[in-house]
C-alpha cells in the first residue's frame, strides 16, 4: 500500500521531537510537588533507579521497534506490532497505542488552552489586579464550576483559546512530519529552555521578598523542596515509589505509542541507543534542573509551605503560581512569559499526539494526508467538545486521565516490554537495538530488560491498581482495608456520574473502533503489504 | 536548607546535567548520515508536506 515517505531531516531534529513530546506540565507543576510531598532524599533515589530500571529500558525498546516497523513499511502502534509479532493477532496488541495518544489529545489541548489564555491574561494584567481571588478564576476561566461554562468566548474563558490551540495544532500536524513537528520542536524547546532559565535566574536572585518573613527565603525554598526526611524510612513506604515510578513512567512519554511512531522514520541506518538517551537527559534537564529548581521554592517564598501542602498539579500552576508572579517584582512579564513556557511544552506533547493517528489511517487505509488529519480532527474534537462541556470539577478531564492517560498506558508499556524481552527474545533486540547505534548500551541492561524492567513494571502496575482502583490503604493484616477510589465509584457506585460514566463509554467505543479499523487495516496489510523503508 | 538538602540537589541538577551535556556531546559529535537520515523528499508527490 502506498503511503507518504516522511522523514526526519536531522538526529537532533527527532530528540528535539521526542524530547518535546515528554517535557510537559509535570515537569514544572508534578514533579516538584511530588519531590516536596516524599522529601528529597529518598523519593530521588526511588526516582533515579525507576529512571534506570524503566525509562531507559522501555525507551530503547520503543525506539527500536519504531525503528524496526518503520523499516518494514509500518508507522503506527498496530501496524508495527502486526510486522514484529508473528501472528494474525499480533496487530491487536499495538491497539492501545493508538487509543491513547488520541484520548490524551481530547483533555490535553483544553489544559494546553489554560496556558495560553493566562499567558495573555498575565500580559494584559488581568492576573496582578489586587484582591484577586485566584481559586474562583480559575473556576470562571476552565469552567471547573459549572458545566457548560466553558463554551464561551471572551478573554476571561478558555473557549477561544480552545479553538486557536486546535487550530494551531492540526495545521502542524497537517505539514507533516519535517515540515511540521519537527520544526515547531526545533523552535520550541530551545525557547522553552531559555525561558525556563530566565525564570530560574529570577527566582534564584529574589532573596528575602518579605523582609518581614525572613523565613521564606530562597535557601528554605530549596530546601522545602530538597531537603530529605528519613530515607531508610521513606525507602520503606510503598506510596513513594509509586509516585517516583509513576512520575518517570509518564514524564517520558514511554509505552503510549508516540515514541514508537516517531523512530518509525527513521532509518535502519540511524542510531537509537543515543538519541533515546538523549531524549530522556533532554527531559530529565527539564524536569529536575529547571522544574525542581523554580516552581517550589517561588512557591514557598512568597505563601510559605502552608500555600504549598496539598496543592495538586492544577493548583500549583494555575492558582498558586499566578499569586507568586503577581507578588514579585516585574511579575506580570515573569507570569506571562511562564505561562508561554507551559503553552510550548504543551503543543510539542499535544502535537506528538495526532501523529500515530495520522500514521495509523494512512498506512491502514491509504489515505492522504488532508483525509487523514480531517477524520483524526473530527474524532478529537468530539471528544475535547465532551471534556470541554462537562467541565464541572472537571470531571470529564480526569475521567480520561485516568482510565486512558494512566491505567491503559501501564497495559501498553507491559505489552511493549514484554514483547521485546521475551517475545522477539532480548538478544534478536538487542541486536536490532545496536544497529546503526552511536554508542553501545552496557550489556547489564540485557538482564535488566528481561527480568527487572517488566518485574518492576508489573508491580508497580499492581500496587497502581490496589491503590487507585481498589483503594487499598497499604496496610497488612487486620489493618488492611479496601475501599473502591472515586474512579470506581463514579462507574458503579451508588450515586454515580453520569459524565464519568459517558466517558468511560467513550473510551469504550473508541477502542472498540479503532479494533475494528485496525482488524481491516490488518487485511489490507496482508493482501498489499507496504513497501519496505529506505534503508 | 540542610547539608542532606544540599547533597540531594547537587547529586540531582549535577547528574541529569552531566548525562545531557555528555549526551549532546556526543550527538554532535557524530557524524550525520547525509542522503539517509536527511532524506526529506516525498517521493509519492500527491502526500507532499505543504
Amino acid at each position: 500500500m502506498s503511503h507518504p515517505k516522511e522523514a526526519w531531516s536531522s538526529r537532533l531534529g527527532i530528540i528535539l521531537a521526542v524530547a518535546g513530546s515528554a517535557v510537559g506540565l509535570g515537569n514544572f507543576l508534578r514533579f516538584p510537588g511530588l519531590a516536596a510531598q516524599y522529601g528529597g532524599g529518598a523519593f530521588m533515589i526511588a526516582y533515579f533507579i525507576s529512571f534506570l530500571l524503566i525509562g531507559i529500558p522501555i525507551g530503547w525498546a520503543e525506539w527500536t521497534f519504531g525503528r524496526h516497523g518503520g523499516s518494514l513499511g509500518y508507522r503506527s502502534s498496530p501496524g508495527i506490532f502486526h510486522a514484529i509479532v508473528k501472528s494474525r493477532y499480533g496487530k491487536f496488541l499495538g491497539t492501545i497505542g493508538l487509543v491513547i495518544p488520541i484520548v490524551i489529545y481530547t483533555y490535553y489541548c483544553y489544559i494546553e488552552a489554560w496556558c495560553l489564555g493566562y499567558a495573555l491574561n498575565a500580559a494584559v494584567g488581568n492576573l496582578s489586579q489586587p484582591g484577586l481571588n485566584y481559586g474562583e478564576f480559575f473556576a470562571n476561566f476552565t469552567g471547573a464550576m459549572t458545566d457548560g461554562v466553558a463554551l464561551r468566548f471572551g478573554i476571561y474563558d478558555v473557549g477561544i483559546f480552545v479553538l486557536i490551540v486546535f487550530v494551531l495544532n492540526f495545521y502542524f500536524i497537517y505539514r507533516g512530519i519535517s515540515k511540521g513537528i519537527e520544526t515547531v520542536c526545533k523552535y520550541a524547546m530551545p525557547a522553552l529552555i531559555l525561558i525556563a532559565v530566565i525564570v530560574l535566574v529570577r527566582v534564584l536572585t529574589l532573596g528575602t521578598p518579605d523582609p518581614a518573613k525572613p523565613d521564606q527565603n530562597v535557601i528554605n525554598g530549596l530546601g522545602f523542596m530538597w531537603n530529605p526526611r528519613d530515607i531508610a524510612e521513606g525507602l520503606k513506604n510503598p506510596q513513594l515509589w509509586l509516585a517516583a515510578a509513576g512520575q518517570i513512567f509518564f514524564t517520558l512519554s514511554i509505552g503510549f505509542g508516540v515514541i514508537i511512531t516517531y523512530s518509525s522514520y527513521l532509518s535502519r541506518k540511524d542510531d537509537v541507543v543515543l538519541s533515546s538517551l538523549t531524549a530522556c537527559a533532554t527531559n530529565e534537564v527539564c524536569e529536575v534542573g529547571l522544574g525542581g529548581l523554580i516552581t517550589i521554592p517561588a512557591a514557598f517564598m512568597f505563601l510559605g509551605a502552608a500555600g504549598i501542602v496539598g496543592q495538586g498539579t492544577f493548583g500549583l500552576g494555575f492558582q498558586v503560581l499566578p499569586q507568586v508572579f503577581a507578588r514579585m517584582p516585574g511579575g506580570e512579564i515573569f507570569a506571562t512569559i511562564f505561562f508561554i513556557l507551559l503553552f510550548l511544552a504543551a503543543i510539542t506533547s499535544s502535537l506528538s499526539m495526532l501523529q500515530p493517528g495520522i500514521a495509523f489511517l494512512e498506512e491502514g487505509f491509504g489515505l492522504k494526508r488532508k483525509a487523514s488529519v480531517a477524520f483524526l480532527g473530527l474524532v478529537t474534537a468530539c471528544g475535547s467538545l465532551f471534556v470541554w462541556y462537562f467541565s464541572k470539577d472537571l470531571k470529564a478531564l480526569d475521567t480520561f486521565d485516568f482510565w486512558a492517560g494512566t491505567l491503559m498506558i501501564f497495559v501498553q508499556a507491559t505489552i511493549l516490554i514484554i514483547v521485546f524481552a521475551w517475545g522477539i527474545g532480548v538478544e534478536k533486540g538487542w541486536q536490532l537495538m545496536h544497529e546503526g547505534a552511536v554508542i553501545r548500551a552496557p550489556s547489564v541492561f540485557k538482564f535488566v530488560i528481561k527480568y527487572v524492567t517488566p518485574t518492576f513494571l508489573l508491580a508497580v502496575f499492581v500496587l497502581f491498581l490496589l491503590n487507585n482502583v481498589f483503594g487499598w490503604n497499604f496496610a497488612f493484616g487486620e489493618a488492611a482495608r479496601f475501599e473502591p477510589t472515586s474512579y470506581v465509584r463514579d462507574l458503579i457506585g451508588p450515586e454515580p456520574s453520569q459524565v464519568a460514566r459517558a466517558g468511560v463509554l467513550f473510551i469504550g467505543a473508541l477502542f472498540v473502533s479503532i479494533l475494528t479499523l485496525t482488524h481491516l487495516a490488518g487485511k489490507n496489510w496482508t493482501t498489499r503489504p507496504p513497501s519496505p523503508g529506505r534503508n | 536548607m540542610t547539608p542532606g538538602g544540599w547533597i540531594s540537589l547537587i547529586l540531582s541538577v549535577g547528574g541529569v546535567l552531566t548525562l545531557f551535556s555528555w549526551c549532546i556531546y556526543r550527538v554532535l559529535k557524530a557524524p550525520e548520515r547525509e542522503h539517509d537520515l536527511a532524506h526529506i523528499e516525498p517521493q509519492d508527490r500527491a502526500h507532499a508536506d505543504e
